[in-house]
């Protein structure tokens, strides 16, 4: 299975394919597939999130740019617009949903309270949400109007454009750099139906 | 033929005119006092402003302004003043846009533009120094490669008013608040309180309530 994927320069999937006149068209096609259809995750933790509806609606139109529907589920998106600020004990549910999101991701920081903690310098809020997950485009403003989170998305879609993101987890290093090693617990148990044995 | 009602509203809509915004290509027009990003005057012979007096940034709710002051050179000073402010930075990660700092300003060096549509790709891009902020040679401010400045937007920047300006009460009607642009003249003065009574909505706002 292995063999024929290495062979073609295929082994990490579309990731690593070889450069050629070829697969250098089925890079465009793939980004411009991923530019058009990126769909956010709905991650709207507080005033930045009233903006983030306000550009879904009719007078901004999300839908222009092919990402009308805010999933609900972090299985089908691959944008997550941090909306809002995050408090610490937010913070391992956003790293939570954003490791549920299938690769590749892509990372909006919506306002400056996501972005920085704003004016929120105290113990409860997370000082920028970089700490956490890895951050492509930081949205200005308190709280960035429609205009301000449409510019950001397509400053996402121009790094999807250029290709610098392709690559991002192996060779950029870029993001937060945080992995966490799990030790095996024990096996779980499984509980039977019906009690018993 | 009852669930044809139900489009009703739908098909009425298709002949109505769209309202969206296509935005890259254009925007909205931006209220008088939007609070966008600063910009640091200067004075028509091409001096700054500011004065390094750290008003700006003791007033700052979200401490995002770095400022220090120095002692004018005497053979060519930057300032008409007795100091200058030689580091000016703004972290726009952390800036608010509340308008306190322009209140703070003595001299009304630093003031905002209209312009709130940009976005960053790392943190240094967004803490803006002095490079970025002051005005250039013609009162208009530099456009960094990450903003989306449209034709005519970079007017009416030094404009400014207190919040607490009493343009809302009748004796203050068509005198003009507004500072003077160096390049742009004065605006226009704002609306009074009579021309938000004629506005056409009052009427039914004033039936809803």
């Amino acid at each position: 299975m292995s063999d024929w994927r290495s062979k073609v320069g295929m082994a990490d999937g579309l990731e690593s394919l070889n450069h050629n006149f070829l697969t250098s068209n089925i890079e465009e096609l793939v980004k411009w597939a991923r530019r058009r259809s990126l769909m956010p995750a709905t991650f709207g933790l507080a005033c930045c999130a009233i903006e983030m509806m306000a550009t879904g609606a009719a007078h901004y139109d999300l839908a222009r740019f092919g990402m009308e529907t805010f999933r609900a589920s972090p299985r089908q998106a691959d944008l997550m617009i941090v909306a809002g600020r995050v408090s610490q004990k937010m913070a391992p549910v956003l790293r939570t949903i954003y490791d549920q999101m299938m690769e590749p991701k892509w990372v909006i920081s919506m306002g400056v309270c996501a972005s920085s903690g704003g004016m929120f310098n105290n113990y409860a809020i997370v000082q920028g949400v970089d700490q956490v997950v890895p951050v492509d485009v930081y949205a200005p403003g308190c709280p960035p109007g429609p205009e301000t989170l449409l510019h950001a998305i397509l400053t996402v879609h121009e790094l999807i454009r250029t290709g610098e993101l392709t690559r991002r987890r192996d060779s950029a290093g870029g993001g937060a750099g945080i992995h966490l090693e799990i030790e095996a617990g024990p096996t779980p148990v499984a509980v039977r139906p019906g009690g018993g044995r | 033929m009852g669930y044809l009602n139900g489009f009703k509203v739908t098909f009425a809509r298709l002949f109505e005119d769209r309202v969206t915004t296509e935005f890259p290509a254009e925007k909205r027009p931006k209220p008088v006092r939007f609070h966008g990003r600063h910009v640091l005057n200067r004075h028509e012979d091409g001096m700054e402003k500011c004065i390094g007096c750290e008003l700006c940034a003791g007033v700052c709710p979200a401490k995002c302004i770095h400022v220090r002051g120095a002692d004018n050179p005497l053979d060519d000073p930057v300032s008409p003043g007795e100091r200058y402010g030689f580091v000016y930075e703004i972290n726009y990660l952390r800036c608010i846009h509340c308008d306190m700092c322009v209140e703070a300003c003595p001299t009304e060096a630093i003031t905002e533009s209209k312009i709130l549509e940009f976005s960053f790709t790392n943190r240094d891009d967004a803490i803006y120094t002095k490079q970025e902020l002051v005005v250039d040679d013609e009162g208009r401010p530099r456009h960094q490669p990450w903003e989306l400045w449209m034709e005519g937007e970079d007017e009416h920047l030094s404009g400014w008013m207190r919040a607490t300006a009493p343009s809302g009460a009748a004796a203050f009607e068509g005198r003009v608040g507004w500072s003077g642009d160096l390049g742009h003249g004065v605006r226009p003065p704002e609306e009074g309180q009579t021309a938000a009574d004629e506005f056409e909505g009052a009427e039914e706002t004033e039936a809803a309530t």
